[in-house]
């Protein structure tokens, strides 16, 4: 007996490659959940189509289309719906349906268990942005960026939104109750950040203290940093800072990603509250 | 060697006392039944033992480890069949058990699993569409597939039509064989008395008392009740410690066949209703 215990604590199977096996089954699971595909993937699409088709227009003497803008700023929501609302509720659901008590039950490192969700995270993000970027360039002439520097700011903006938002959809998921609150929980605040962020509308036009407000939340910064990338230096005259601020982008995610990931660490719930 | 060693186990939620010092000695190789009421901490020990809670006091050993300090070593050598699971995957029954069997060092073959609860039909079907019976054998077979030298089952058959409470008893008594140590948690007497060498039953967060299925309660040694149709449509019944010799006896006096003779001991549940009923 103790030789047969000996060889098995020699042959665990490592955390990475648990992890990525983890990540190809989230994936394939939510793709087959219809409701979760429908309201955390397809809703972007669907709100960049039906606003796209209501509002036009050009802003300012800029040369550039609001419809255009809008796509930048629903490429970063997209990027929030996917990890934050998405992470978010998934995690709140499993909690609340058993698959938490069972995979900590097992020798499941703990580990793989959010390098599955960061895969998820990441692969729904690029398809999700590369579908929007798709439909803001065919629909709305959007250019993709045109040099180098521009696609390297549209990298590590991309990778620091997925990076602090999924850290929060995992921080924030201990706080409902039930999976019937989480979806609540979770889309309010995002619902609210994205009509004073600078998706819907123009960032430049909100009042001051919303602009404050928001400044202090991720998303008006990814949304920041992805204009920067996706459209001409000729808005910035509709900034309410001449400058795209890459610094303070950079900065406000990175802090956003430390304190998520601090959340993480000291709130994650692997039982219902119930559960002691 | 012990598979489960528990000392004086207490565990409160407030001012109800959910384990109120229980002590269990499970060998290795046993097949051992908590048999309670609802309520009564069968399951809040079952999950203290699993690692899945804190206990306030007293000494745990499973597998030689405290359940308090869990490893993924020790975790790897457990099997846990949970009480609930609604987790309603868009899995199939395959991609589930494969994927776990990647958890564990030395897991069985997952299709030899399937088979073996009986779902090989339904292997390629995903779980939200599986009937509540065979998720719990899909939950069985996650239970097992890491080969674990010792498996909690918590209500495993609740929800099971007869026949695959049986085809379960047969799996179970086949892991039994092959050597895993098994802690049954059931409602049902007849699964504890089928498959149990141990039964301890308990009510209140404390032991009453831990025996075979066939001593418990002083159930071997109880008075036998002998019964038959006496003339015209009277039965008659006595109660007695000497049954053979009743029956003697009355065999004559009926110049041989007794009219709808039974003999009968008290069942399992009926020692289990009087213990669990009586002060504890």
């Amino acid at each position: 007996m103790s030789s047969r215990n000996a060889m098995r604590t020699a042959t665990l199977p490592a955390p990475l490659r648990v992890g990525l096996s983890r990540g190809g089954l989230e994936v394939k699971s939510f793709f087959r959940e219809k409701e979760a595909v429908l309201f955390t993937f397809a809703m972007p699409v669907i709100l960049l189509v039906v606003l796209g088709a209501i509002l036009n227009g050009e802003i300012g003497a800029t040369g550039i289309d609001y419809r255009q803008y809008l796509s930048a700023g629903i490429i970063a929501a997209g990027i929030m719906s996917t990890t934050f609302v998405g992470i978010g509720v998934g995690i709140a659901t499993e909690r609340d349906d058993g698959t938490l008590k069972r995979l900590y039950g097992s020798p499941m490192p703990r580990s793989a268990y959010f390098i599955g969700k960061t895969i998820c995270a990441l692969v729904l993000s690029v398809l999700e942005t590369a579908l929007l970027l798709v439909i803001g360039t065919v629909l709305y002439g959007l250019e993709p960026p045109g040099d180098l520097g521009r696609w390297i700011t549209f990298g590590w903006v991309f990778m620091l939104g997925v990076a602090s938002c999924t850290l929060l959809g995992i921080a924030i998921s201990s706080v409902p109750r039930s999976h019937r609150s989480a979806s609540t929980v979770l889309n309010v605040p995002f619902l609210v950040l994205q009509f004073t962020s600078g998706v819907f509308f123009m960032f430049g036009d909100l009042p001051k203290a919303v602009q404050q407000l928001s400044a202090l939340f991720p998303l008006k910064w990814m949304c920041q940093g992805l204009r920067s990338a996706l459209l001409p230096d000729t808005l910035l005259v509709q900034e309410p800072v001449p400058s795209w601020e890459h610094g303070r982008v950079a900065l406000m995610l990175s802090l956003w990603c430390a304190a998520g990931l601090a959340l993480c660490l000291t709130t994650f719930r692997w039982k219902r509250r119930d559960d002691r | 060697m012990t598979a489960v060693e528990v000392r004086d186990l207490r565990k409160s939620y407030g001012a109800n006392k959910a384990v109120d010092g229980i002590d269990l000695d499970i060998a290795q190789g046993e097949v051992f039944a908590l048999l309670g009421p609802n309520g009564a901490g069968k399951s809040t020990t079952v999950e203290i033992l699993e690692g899945h809670r804190r206990r306030d006091s007293g000494e745990v050993r499973v597998l030689g480890c405290d359940p308090g300090r869990a490893t993924r070593e020790w975790r790897s050598r457990l099997g846990i069949v949970p009480q609930t699971s609604g987790d309603s995957s868009e899995l199939t029954v395959r991609e589930m058990v494969r994927h776990f069997a990647g958890y564990h060092p030395e897991p069985s073959d997952p299709e030899a699993v399937i088979h073996a609860v009986g779902l090989s039909e339904k292997a390629g079907v995903r779980l939200g569409r599986l009937s509540g019976g065979q998720r719990r054998r899909v939950d069985v077979a996650l239970g097992i597939i890491g080969r674990p030298e010792l498996l909690f089952l918590d209500e495993p058959t609740t929800g099971f039509d007869p026949e695959a409470r049986r085809r379960f008893w047969k799996l179970i008594e086949d892991l039994s064989h092959g050597g895993t140590t098994i802690l049954l948690t059931t409602h049902y007497l007849d699964e504890a008395e089928a498959l149990a060498d141990r039964v301890a039953v308990i009510a209140r967060g404390r032991i009453l008392e831990v025996n075979t299925p066939g001593e418990l309660g002083g159930r071997s040694a109880a008075t036998a009740r002998v019964g038959w149709l006496d003339s015209g449509s009277e039965r008659g019944v006595i109660e007695t410690d000497t049954p053979t010799q009743v029956i003697a006896e009355l065999s004559e006096r009926f110049g041989g066949e007794i009219p709808e003779l039974t003999v009968t001991r008290p069942s399992l549940e009926d020692m289990y209703l009087s213990m669990i009923g009586g002060p504890a």
